[in-house]
């Protein structure tokens, strides 16, 4: 059994496009990784909740609403909340430059934009899981 | 900040924090256990003696019959009943790239507010019995931290998925109506297992002829189970036949009466009929416990997973002491035609034996 990378793909807030969140996170399943879909209109709290329960090694919050400056500070505060800040959190969606710069200054290690490689996705991904979490080389019990 | 539990690999430390209720370590606890660390199994060891406890409760049935849903709502009432409640819900991992969807809390949001409401999703990761390898340590676990009742859901299941079986106390199948017709009812496998029917999406026109069908299959299904075709106890389960005269005789007491599995008609959806369902689930542990088949089923179990584990490490043995090599120079004196599979193999025992024998095990490792 061993290792597999656990990824939580969330859509906070009142947005319906969840379009790009399932193909990111059918990109990720296909990359041989166990993606935790949450659904549409979650709020902070679930987002975080499922994140702590799930035990997820990175959280992709995908936000299409332009309502990811109310959001992403929220959900940064629910995770610090629960001793889980320092996961990795990456944004996919429609962001403008300065905005995403804002939104690393949270803590938010990437920000994906509309037509982004699903492969750059996966690979920040692994690299990510990688730099946190436990190491890969666990060797499973029979 | 608080430090980074992820980084925590200590089996011992995460139990203790785990006891204490701190989720973070549940979760990280979880995850040592389904991934089959050995620091998983040093928890397992350590709160093994607090198990035993919890309402294992296993909800199973075709995909799209509302499986999710269903036991969405189950959760809700069952709060009412009961201080907390954990949810395991196994998914499918792809058999070509090893990923998976887990999208069972999709459709579990009423449940994302109640911290005394814990959900895990699993893949299946090639188990192909309808949970994973692992669900059975992961109920363990959550059992041992004081869940009182713990709700499995498989994956959306075909006929054979009867792991369930082994490791509930008691076992919903959910249906739907237009799931097929009464020849789907007459094969074997699900309908064997079911502790509890539920018919959801009641709603639906169609739902009076998949209840009749229902009731048509069990009927039959008392008059023809054999006892032990797929749970040791299966007579025990066996409804009474209307007009039929005694079913099989119960083994443990003989004033309880058997075990009639009701139908219940729900739409999840809706949210109507779930009391029902969850009446039934309670009725069916308070019937365990009643007929003693609470103990008997424990100590069966208990005799399943030592036998398990047993063979396991008899595996295990076998790899070490025998190896590949030999086995590969018996594969090619059988290919010769020198010596037929079964002497092959019997000759196999002896080197096992003889390692066995000699000590040379400990040089190899222990278990």
């Amino acid at each position: 059994m061993g290792r597999k990378i656990r990824v939580l793909i969330a859509k906070p807030g009142l947005d319906g496009h969840d379009r790009g969140a399932k193909v990111v996170a059918r990109a990720l399943r296909d990359a041989g990784m166990e993606v935790i879909y949450t659904g549409l209109r979650q709020t902070p709290v679930m987002v975080a909740e499922a994140a702590l329960q799930e035990d997820v090694d990175v959280v992709g919050l995908s936000i299409l609403s332009g309502a990811h400056m109310a959001l992403v500070p929220r959900i940064m505060e629910e995770l610090a909340h629960r001793g889980i800040g320092d996961l990795p959190v990456f944004v996919g969606g429609i962001v403008p430059q300065d905005e995403a710069l804002l939104l690393k200054q949270m803590g938010v290690q990437e920000v994906f934009g509309p037509g982004t490689d699903t492969r750059t996705i996966i690979t920040y991904i692994r690299k990510a899981a990688g730099s946190g979490s436990f190491d890969a080389t666990t060797q499973p019990l029979p | 900040m608080t430090p980074r539990l992820s980084r925590c690999l200590d089996g011992l430390t995460l139990a203790g924090l785990a006891l204490e209720g701190d989720r973070r370590a549940i979760a990280r606890l979880l995850t040592l256990v389904e991934n089959g660390h050995p620091e998983g199994q040093i928890a397992l060891a350590r709160l093994f003696s607090q198990t035993g406890r919890a309402h294992i409760v296993g909800f199973t049935g075709s995909t799209g019959v509302g499986k999710s849903t269903l036991v969405n709502r189950v959760a809700v009432e069952f709060r009412q009943r009961v201080p907390s409640l954990a949810v395991v819900a196994v998914d499918p991992t792809s058999p070509f790239s090893g990923g998976a969807l887990l999208g069972d809390r999709l459709r579990m949001r009423d449940l994302m507010d109640d911290p005394a409401v814990f959900i895990r999703s699993m893949a299946s990761r090639g188990h192909p019995g309808g949970i994973a390898h692992a669900t059975r340590d992961v109920v363990t676990v959550l059992d041992a931290l004081g869940y009182p009742v713990i709700l499995v859901e498989t994956v959306g299941a075909g006929q054979v998925q009867v792991d369930i079986a082994r490791l509930a106390h008691t076992v919903v199948l959910v249906e739907a109506p237009g799931m097929g017709d009464d020849v789907q009812m007459l094969k074997a496998g699900l309908m064997e297992i079911a502790d509890v029917i539920v018919v959801n999406k009641a709603d639906r026109p169609e739902a009076r002829q998949t209840m009749s069908a229902l009731r048509a299959a069990l009927r039959e299904a008392t008059r023809t189970v054999p006892a032990g075709a797929v749970r040791p106890l299966a007579a025990e389960y066996a409804p009474p036949t209307a007009g039929q005269g005694p079913g099989p005789t119960p083994q443990a007491s003989e004033e309880v009466a058997p075990w009639a599995v009701p139908i219940v008609e729900a739409s999840a959806l809706e949210g109507w009929g779930v009391d029902a369902v969850v009446d039934a689930i309670t009725a069916h542990r308070h019937h365990l416990e009643a007929a003693n088949t609470w103990q008997s089923l424990h100590l069966q179990r208990a005799q399943d997973e030592v036998a398990g584990w047993l063979q396991r490490y008899v595996q295990i043995l076998v790899e070490r002491c025998v190896g590949t090599e030999r086995l590969g120079a018996a594969a090619d004196a059988v290919v010769r035609r020198d010596c037929d599979p079964a002497s092959a193999a019997r000759e196999l025992v002896d080197v096992l034996l003889e390692c066995l024998r000699s000590g040379e095990l400990d040089r190899a490792g222990t278990l």
